[in-house]
């Protein structure tokens, strides 16, 4: 199997059969986490350091338990509580951190292109989990491997994206991969929180949720990401509530057996109805979390394997 | 009597939209005689045959950013006149966004003490419009024309108060003084890096529509029909912004626009993976705006190319896109840049000529730009076709964040005059 990549910086650069070949391992890696013995010494001997920007937990969790199943040594870094309030550039923090010789770094950041630009300055590995509006491939491929274990394929379905796709991450790489998987991708939400260009995407929009979710197999949600507005993009969270959450009635206009997806936080009441989160029959939201781990596993794993390579080369 | 004569030039001329080969002769800093064809040396002073190159008025450049006072360690006088002339800009019209602004008659008068000291090109200040830049009250723009400023603006800040505006339109009015603004809407083009489109939305960076611009000049426009002010608008760089400019100038309104070369000879794409030489304001136009903008320049609606010459230094260009500082050095990409347009046969030498050294010149009132008698010698003699790979780290501005570092490029300077002495000969 070739995974011909250095970085896990976005979808962007892959192609569908590596998509596919990373879902394949992450398969493997979902069974081994259901195993009472769940360890693994793909990373063995390796340093994993989580240096986190913006605040995060669930993503953080996911990646420090994917690097210690697989034996790596792990270590957290909360970049807000430290040297950046000294006034250390985003640069000098990954030069200093690049001298203790991490193999992996995991990097979220508040600004898209951060993750790029620090992974042009270090030796090691370097995942994105997440910057700004830009990227957040992990999330995207565990959605994938989600959706493609409960609907048995990947490609031909019909994948509404709901909500605040503007200022998603998630949005952009899951239009992505979804669209590299050939895919049909219906994005709903309040024009105003459409990025721009959109009509250039190869995507359907719709600002009725009942039309745009008319027979799709997969009901995306987003979280309505509140700390990122600057105020004003819609008038309350109940007019909100109103006509984009998920609720029963908009729901079935969907397939009878699609399913439900978030990303989480969610906002119940806010972008989604309660009821729907927790309905076993249709919301595959605890799959999700259970998937990203088995994907990072995944992606570490196959960088790791690169950088093993890179270094018997050079030497 | 200091003379000097240049023989066997091609010899652009914006005024008389013609390209010939020809002579100049200079006496005391002026020129004094322009002959078409072959000349006869004459028996004193110095000659210089110029091998057929061509031979054009010095670039005057309005909008140059000089970091004096506040921020020496990126541009000083010394480095941006050594720039300029290597660059073939024989007048930098200088910007006050400087810390702290140029916006009193002392600050003015230091500017012009250190230009004059230290460059060896002619230096212009224009002053700020507001005290501070901060769009609230006016300058003393009577004090500060008698010190030497020719013309005001806030730069890159746009006085969001019209009422404000106005007034400081009306006073410019009766003075005569000539108010350059940056036209964008101040709300939607606030925290943006990026056009609008497609790109941009791909690369989750904070855009501003195009239509900013032609707001903006909209508002201007009224504003300058209601006070009867010399306004020109700094960069117009997309098609929308355009009608409004022809109707104003339909209108009879002393109206001109000018642009930067960045936005004549880059779009949007060329940010790529967020590179921050390329972020600069206005962002980077798509392509159809690129052209249109081109179009305008050939055709003269906008009057003016400008470099807009605003130094960084490394630091503030090292950070994620939208963090990173605005702004791109240009004083000596200027020409080789202008002569992209020239090679992709859009736009002609002596038409690029009058938007980078008649209209300017004219516009502020100066006699230079020109190729006749009883005008300044300030000369470029270059090479269209000389090929070269830029390499930054050869500038000669202290900051070096050019969007060209690594471009094939072609057109070289090959000597500059500024009032008949040379300032500048590539070696």
């Amino acid at each position: 199997m070739t995974f011909p990549h250095r970085h896990l910086l976005g979808i962007e650069a892959l192609r569908p059969g590596e998509i596919t070949a990373l879902l394949d391992l992450a398969d493997q890696y979902a069974s081994l986490n259901r195993q009472p013995d769940k360890h693994a010494d793909a990373l063995a001997g390796l340093t994993q350091i989580n240096m986190f920007f913006e605040n995060s937990t669930r993503t953080q969790a996911s990646f420090e338990i994917a690097g210690k199943r697989l034996g790596a040594d792990v270590m957290n870094m909360a970049m807000q509580a430290s040297s950046l309030k000294k006034g250390e550039t985003l640069i000098d923090t990954a030069l200093t951190l690049n001298a203790m010789h991490p193999d992996l770094l995991v990097v979220r950041h508040p600004h898209s292109g951060a993750v790029d630009l620090l992974a042009q300055k270090v030796n090691c590995a370097v995942l994105n989990a997440g910057d700004g509006r830009h990227e957040h491939p992990t999330q995207a491929l565990l959605d994938a491997l989600t959706i493609r274990r409960a609907k048995g394929r990947l490609h031909r379905l019909s994948i509404a994206i709901c909500g605040d796709i503007a200022h998603s991450r998630v949005a952009r790489s899951n239009i992505m991969l979804l669209g590299k998987m050939e895919n049909r991708i219906r994005l709903i939400g309040p024009p105003t929180l459409m990025p721009s260009g959109i009509s250039e995407f190869g995507v359907e929009v719709f600002d009725d949720m009942k039309k745009g979710l008319q027979d799709v197999d997969v009901v995306m949600m987003l979280r309505l990401q509140k700390e990122r507005m600057d105020g004003g993009f819609i008038p309350s969270e109940r007019e909100y509530f109103h006509r984009f959450g998920l609720d029963a009635e908009k729901l079935s206009y969907a397939r009878t057996d699609a399913i439900v997806m978030h990303p989480g936080p969610m906002n119940r009441g806010v972008e989604i109805d309660g009821t729907i989160a927790d309905d076993i029959n249709r919301s595959v939201i605890q799959d999700q979390v259970e998937m990203g781990v088995a994907v990072r596993m995944a992606a570490m794993d196959l960088l790791a394997r690169n950088l093993r390579l890179m270094r018997e080369g050079a030497a | 009597m200091s003379r000097l004569t240049f023989l066997n030039a091609r010899l652009v001329n914006p005024e008389t939209d013609e390209v010939v080969t020809g002579g100049v002769t200079v006496e005391n800093g002026r020129i004094t005689d322009v002959a078409k064809g072959s000349v006869s040396p004459p028996a004193e002073g110095r000659i210089i045959d110029c091998g057929l190159k061509y031979l054009a008025p010095g670039i005057v450049d309005i909008g140059v950013k000089v970091c004096e006072p506040g921020e020496r360690h990126k541009e000083s006088y010394r480095s941006a006149g050594l720039a300029a002339a290597a660059g073939g800009v024989t007048t930098m019209v200088t910007r006050p966004d400087t810390t702290p602004a140029i916006d009193s008659p002392e600050t003015l008068e230091f500017v012009t003490r250190r230009a004059n000291e230290a460059s060896p090109v002619n230096v212009l200040p224009m002053a700020a419009l507001t005290k501070g830049r901060e769009g609230r009250e006016m300058t003393e723009i009577g004090f500060l024309l008698d010190a030497g400023a020719v013309a005001f603006t806030d730069c890159d800040r746009v006085i969001a108060d019209t009422r404000v505006f106005s007034r400081a339109l009306t006073y410019a009015r009766s003075l005569d003084a000539l108010v350059i603004a940056h036209p964008q809407d101040p709300g939607l083009s606030r925290g943006a890096a990026a056009t609008s489109g497609k790109f941009a939305s791909l690369r989750g960076l904070p855009t501003v529509s195009p239509m900013a611009e032609r707001m903006a000049l909209d508002r201007d426009l009224s504003l300058v029909e209601m006070t009867g002010a010399r306004y020109h608008a700094d960069q117009l760089t997309c098609a929308r912004a355009l009608p409004a400019l022809e109707r104003a100038r339909a209108n009879g309104l002393d109206v001109t626009a000018g642009t930067s070369i960045h936005h004549l000879t880059l779009n949007a794409l060329d940010v790529a993976d967020y590179r921050t030489f390329f972020k600069i304001k206005p962002p980077l136009r798509d392509e159809q705006d690129r052209l249109a903008v081109v179009d305008a320049v050939r055709t003269g609606l906008i009057d003016i190319i400008s470099s807009m010459h605003t130094p960084q230094d490394e630091e503030s260009k090292r950070l994620p896109f939208e963090e990173a500082a605005s702004g791109a050095v240009a004083l000596e990409t200027l020409l080789p840049a202008a002569m992209r347009l020239y090679h992709a046969g859009l736009i002609e030498l002596p038409v690029l000529w009058r938007a980078m050294s008649l209209n300017p010149a004219k516009r502020l009132g100066l006699d230079a730009g020109r190729l006749t008698p009883g005008a300044p010698a300030d000369l470029v003699l270059f090479d269209p076709d000389a090929p070269f790979l830029m390499d930054r780290s050869t500038l000669r501005s202290k900051s070096r964040n050019t969007p060209f570092d690594g471009a094939r490029m072609q057109g070289r300077v090959l000597a500059t005059y500024v009032g008949g002495t040379c300032v500048f000969e590539k070696t």
